[in-house]
């Protein structure tokens, strides 16, 4: 069937839509790699949460992650307590306590006084931001830190359990059915025989903010450039008193607040599902991986190119949509092991 | 030896009384998690509402969940039979783990009622699949339905939009043939994924193909993607659905864009609105109301029902198999599938059903209603 002008564009302007999304999620899964050798399998999963938590403020109810919350708290308290028992001091318990006991009480206090008193759009999107973005470093005390030393693989397979448990919890709290969220922005722009809607224009510019953001972060400020440290040399970047757990914490709770985003942005424009997480983290993790899993602008650029052939593929060959858009690793892999033949052993890093 | 004798005696009276407190075990297997959950979640809710007692006979229910998955579908359709030792199973919810465990039914002699949708699963009934039964409606009967309104609105072309599974390949298949039959011309068919997050590249093909109607293959909430979709494309033109959508959910999610839909529905579906002379209009709303008290207003489906009419049939079952044999022996289950086949005017939830040996579903056009969505509610239309 012939492509005219005006289709082109609506599939262009949807697959940059949805790759902005995808880049979100490799950006995330890049930064967890990087500094902790996690693949954040369950990265989907905070997605699921972000959209699903913000969706239930709206119809009022209070979402089942605040009880997730307050349960990780606790288990990450105790964690860290018990990892820090011997070197405790009166500051560093009272900042224990404070970020993993009183934040999600504080927290679940807020996501209360939001429903109870019909808080604005954008005060209900912060809310459940807070109620997920905690999760990442809560499950890195919990799940990663006491296993930190473990080999990749170790680490992958842990990643792929808790993606399983939080997908079962998911649904639990937010049932087998979808839900969909407000429009951030309803305005609807029109270019010729284009229709922008608002939100597709606050996906790519929160996109755009972020990556900016992201640069200036890893740049210019001295957390930034520890977390880059220890991603290029781990025991080196601890020799000069760089916290692994803190960078750890940082980049989990950088991952769990971007998934939870691009979550909330997305919902406007689609239904999600306490499963639909996976299916787009696994398209940002397809990024990531052409990015070498370290590459930031690599991964950011290969994200819009799935999301392009995936839009194309839905008009062209709806049936093997999902088959074409992962069988773009394929040659990216090939290409990645006829440019390495010595492929880096976990062992000989 | 007058000892021995009344030794054997006791020992044999023991063993009746025994065997008099025998309870008959159904099996059921039916996905509670992974994509077929929001089926499977108000099943296993509806076996619960089912009675534990017929005629003085307790009956146990076990329910296992089989995450929507063909290989443990049959590992707990095995376990069931071999460890709990079942006389009957009910499930699974999806096509595809129903067609597996027909295997195991006919394999292990053991009666089976599925609750998915493909006609598949009992056609033909041969040597292998005389021993199961199907309570929800055939794809065929309600497909049936949806073409006829289209050819009575005057819909001379189609565009499918369809879900990437084996729900949307079974109504494919049989939709084909109907829709020839009635001269309707398929001018494009789109599939897409469950999860997918976008459908505009699959509405922009289907509009550039300027179809008279559009007819979306999907179950619950996943369908409202396409349509909306559709909508936002500036789609005005009628649209349809399949019976897979009928639940509350799908109304939220789809909200304004899905005005004005036709599909067909289960009877449960629009209870209060059967003809008074509707067989299934008292128990439909009996049940209805069952299954509200327990999980709040609006919450009843189709879905649920399925397995509720599964349990119906095999309450009538069982007392004509308790007749001839005792539960938990081959005699027994061998029993239980004559008498599921020889069941004749068994009003139902869905309809009245009527076995024989060539048909294992038995409904006829009284287990379908065409409905429109209007007013975020479903309204049954005039035949």
């Amino acid at each position: 069937m012939a492509v005219d002008l005006s289709i082109l564009l609506v599939l262009v302007q949807d697959g940059i839509v949805n790759g902005a999304i995808y880049g979100l999620l490799a950006l995330a899964l890049v930064i967890v790699f990087t500094v902790t050798r996690v693949i954040l399998v369950p990265i989907g999963e905070f997605v699921a949460f972000g959209a699903l938590t913000l969706a239930a403020l709206e119809t009022g109810t209070l979402p089942g992650t605040v009880w997730l919350l307050g349960i990780l708290g606790v288990a990450s308290a105790a964690c860290r307590l018990w990892a820090s028992r011997r070197h405790a001091t009166m500051r560093s318990v009272a900042w224990q306590i404070g970020t993993s006991l009183l934040l999600p009480v504080v927290v679940a206090g807020l996501a209360w006084a939001c429903i109870h008193w019909q808080a604005p759009q954008l005060v209900k999107v912060l809310v459940a931001l807070a109620i997920v973005a905690p999760m990442g470093p809560y499950l890195y005390d919990v799940v990663y830190r006491p296993m930190a030393d473990a080999s990749v693989l170790v680490l992958l397979i842990v990643s792929v359990a808790l993606h399983l448990a939080l997908q079962g919890l998911g649904l639990v709290f937010f049932g087998s059915e979808g839900s969909r969220t407000q429009s951030l922005a309803d305005t609807t722009l029109e270019i010729g025989p284009l229709f922008i809607s608002g939100q597709s224009i606050v996906v790519v510019l929160v996109t755009l903010a972020l990556i900016v953001a992201l640069f200036l972060f890893f740049e210019r400020t001295l957390m930034g450039r520890a977390l880059r440290a220890t991603a290029v040399n781990r025991l080196g970047a601890q020799l000069v008193a760089i916290s692994p757990a803190l960078c750890g914490h940082v980049a989990f709770t950088l991952a769990a607040s971007i998934g939870a985003l691009g979550g909330i942005l997305i919902s406007a424009m689609t239904t999600i599902y306490y499963d639909t997480g996976f299916l787009i983290a696994l398209k940002g993790f397809v990024a990531a991986v052409i990015g070498g899993l370290v590459s930031y602008p690599l991964a950011a650029a290969s994200a819009i190119l799935i999301g392009l052939v995936e839009s194309f593929a839905s008009f062209h060959a709806s049936a093997f949509k999902e088959v074409l858009v992962f069988m773009i690793i394929i040659p990216v892999l090939l290409w990645r092991s006829w440019r390495t033949p010595a492929l880096l052993d976990e062992g000989e890093e | 030896m007058r000892k021995l004798a009344a030794g054997l005696m006791l020992a044999l009276g023991l063993t009746t009384a025994a065997q008099a407190a025998d309870p008959v075990r159904v099996g059921v297997v039916i996905s509670e998690t992974g994509p077929g959950a929001s089926l499977g979640i108000p099943e296993g809710r509806s076996i619960r509402l089912l009675p534990r007692e017929i005629e003085g006979r307790p009956i146990e229910w076990i329910v296992l969940d089989d995450g929507s998955d063909t290989t443990r579908a049959v590992t707990n359709m095995r376990k069931l039979i071999s460890d709990n030792r079942v006389d009957a199973i009910i499930g699974s919810t999806v096509t595809p783990a129903s067609i597996a465990m027909v295997e195991v039914a006919a394999e292990q002699r053991i009666p089976m009622i599925s609750l998915a949708g493909s006609a598949a699963i009992v056609t033909p009934v041969d040597e292998r699949r005389r021993w199961v039964f199907k309570t929800a409606q055939n794809d065929a009967l309600m497909a049936g339905a949806v073409v006829e309104h289209m050819a009575a609105a005057g819909v001379k072309s189609l565009g499918v939009i369809a879900v990437s599974d084996s729900y949307g390949d079974g109504w494919l298949g049989i939709m084909a043939p109907l829709l020839e039959a009635r001269g309707i011309r398929v001018v494009a068919t789109e599939r897409y994924a469950r999860t997918d997050t976008s459908a505009t590249g699959q509405t922009l093909k289907v509009l550039s193909a300027r179809p008279d109607a559009v007819f979306i293959i999907s179950a619950g909430t996943p369908a409202a993607l396409p349509a909306k979709a559709l909508r936002e494309r500036g789609y005005r033109g009628p649209m349809y659905q399949t019976h897979g959508v009928a639940n509350a959910d799908f109304l939220r999610v789809g909200g304004r864009d899905v005005e004005g839909t036709v599909l067909p529905v289960a009877p449960v579906t629009v209870a209060d609105q059967l003809p008074e002379n509707h067989p299934s209009r008292t128990i439909a709303r009996q049940y209805r109301d069952a299954y509200e008290a327990a999980h709040g207003a609006n919450s009843v489906s189709a879905f649920g029902s399925y397995a509720y009419d599964a349990g119906l049939l095999l309450q009538r079952a069982l007392p004509v198999a308790l007749r001839t044999a005792q539960p938990g022996t081959p005699e027994f289950r061998t029993a239980l599938r004559d008498a599921l086949e020889g069941l004749r005017d068994v009003t139902y939830v869905n309809g009245v059903a009527n076995m024989s040996a060539t048909d294992h579903v038995g409904q006829d056009e009284r287990a379908r209603v065409m409905a429109i969505i209007k007013d975020g509610t479903w309204q049954a239309l005039p035949r």
